[in-house]
């Protein structure tokens, strides 16, 4: 009983450790870009851009609206989120700095934890100053259960960013970078991208149920990011 | 002195200690190691060992392999062939015994010296964010004031090295890794940084480290400004075209 107890404190003591780490690591990277704003100012301008552009090229009915506000608030997120993955990957080869954080002791994975959470703040942030813009320039009011978006907004978010901190460090040492990143990421998250403007569509029009996409991205969200905690040691350390 | 001139170069090897008849480890051993980029040998079939406590000064033209040795030693890149021991284990299971400093800062341009010394602490550290303060003593060892809170990225270039000497010297390593760092320096800096090294090598190892066959702090160290690191200099190692040249040095006990 002892022993069980002795093993359950050091399993406990490690997972201490661990959220430790993960939080040096996001408290670096938020106070990183509270210092430079590089990434949100530039995700919110393209985000910002792609919606007034769509509202003024198509001029959508409210009807029209609620079917395809869906789709293109995701499309303007995954594109705007590019530049922020990108950014966030490029501080740490500056000055060498990455090559500092694979000779610390501290796990990989937590410096992936730690930057994949920041980035989900920063794109969270864009959501929320995106939010009532889309409310005004699209006419929108949900017919559905406007509720079940707190649910598919942060699974949705965590997709894009998990998936794109992943292959942004991927991409890393390669010339092409900006190139790349999207080139690998949006077919893998092809799933993840339908569950995301389904769900929100269907949120929004009210005709179809949203459980069964919200479901698809759950399990896309558990397979991905456990493939990604798993494989990162690996990424980081590949020449 | 001995001095040898092949891509061999025996420093140090694992050998009985006379006293205890225990085997002494050494901090760093290269067996066979090659490291191929593409087609090209940055390191061919160089064998070398660098004895606990020893301070090597690795000297060669640019290409010569030295940054190459460095790396493969703190574990950020694996050799083509052959095998890298750091305290008879594998690199990556003793990065808390080694630092590593290049001739760029490999800090945050955007945080001050103390913020970044503080976030590698707490990564070195149990990540409880307890760093005891190991950042306050380093900076002020280096000679910069820890209240700074200028940005790094505003600082000189001496300012930087310093600060980037203060990030390796606050973990307290018992192999320090140093790639160039009198690169961007004047003479004044460089001649001030030899003494910090000097000072750090003389500092007793920790308690546990004694326990784990550590007498003494090793310091491996390439440069070309070799007149700059003469005081480091107990052992001198030429490299040309990714092979040791020659070892020049006081053979430390073990040496073969």
């Amino acid at each position: 009983m002892s022993r069980v107890m002795s093993e359950l404190r050091n399993d406990l003591r490690g997972l201490r450790r661990y959220f430790g780490h993960v939080w040096c690591h996001l408290r670096k990277d938020l106070r990183l870009e509270w210092r430079s704003r590089d990434s949100v100012v530039g995700m919110l301008f393209f985000a910002l851009l792609v919606v007034i552009i769509f509202s003024l090229a198509f001029d959508p009915t409210a009807a029209v609206s609620r079917e395809i506000a869906g789709g293109i608030l995701w499309v303007a997120l995954l594109f705007a989120s590019f530049t922020a993955l990108n950014q966030s990957w490029t501080r740490e080869q500056r000055n060498r700095v990455l090559d500092a954080q694979r000779m610390s002791p501290a796990p990989a994975s937590a410096l992936f934890l730690g930057k994949a959470l920041a980035n989900l703040i920063f794109v969270a942030l864009i959501e929320v100053v995106l939010s009532p813009l889309f409310i005004v320039f699209y006419n929108l009011h949900a017919l559905g259960e406007g509720w079940m978006l707190a649910i598919v907004m942060p699974l949705g978010t965590w997709a894009l960013v998990c998936n794109g901190t992943f292959f942004a460090a991927m991409s890393l040492r390669t010339r092409n970078r900006e190139l790349l990143l999207p080139l690998i990421m949006v077919p893998i998250s092809i799933p993840a991208l339908l569950g995301m403007m389904q769900a929100t569509t269907a949120i929004l029009t009210g005709e179809s149920d949203p459980a069964i996409w919200i479901r698809l991205l759950v399990a896309y969200n558990i397979a991905f990011t456990t493939v990604c905690l798993l494989l990162f040691e690996t990424v980081l350390s590949a020449e | 002195m001995n001095e040898t001139a092949h891509e061999t170069g025996s420093i140090h090897t694992n050998k009985p200690d006379q006293a205890s008849g225990a085997v002494r480890v050494a901090a760093a051993r290269l067996d066979a190691v090659s490291k191929l980029y593409g087609g090209f040998a940055a390191l061919r079939k160089v064998t070398v060992g660098f004895a606990v406590g020893s301070s090597t000064v690795v000297l060669g033209d640019n290409g010569a392999g030295k940054s190459t040795l460095l790396r493969l030693i703190a574990g950020l890149i694996v050799p083509t062939r052959g095998t890298v021991k750091v305290f008879g284990d594998e690199p990556r299971w003793q990065r808390r015994r080694i630092a590593y400093m290049s001739h760029e800062a490999m800090l945050y341009d955007e945080l001050s010296a103390m913020e970044n010394l503080r976030y590698f602490a707490e990564l070195q550290s149990d990540g409880c964010g307890c760093v005891c303060g190991a950042p306050e003593r380093a900076l002020r060892a280096v000679g910069l004031d820890p209240a700074l809170t200028r940005p790094v990225g505003q600082y000189s270039q001496g300012m930087k090295q310093r600060a980037s000497l203060a990030r390796v010297l606050q973990t307290d390593p018992e192999l320090l890794l140093l790639d160039e760092p009198f690169s961007n320096l004047d003479v004044d800096s460089a001649r001030h940084m030899v003494e910090l090294l000097m000072e750090f090598r003389s500092r007793p190892v920790s308690a546990a480290s004694t326990e784990q066959g550590a007498r003494g702090r090793t310091i491996i160290l390439t440069t070309h400004q070799a007149h700059l690191a003469e005081p480091l200099a107990e052992t001198t190692l030429t490299m040309r075209a990714g092979t040791i040249l020659s070892i020049v040095g006081a053979a430390r006990e073990g040496a073969q």
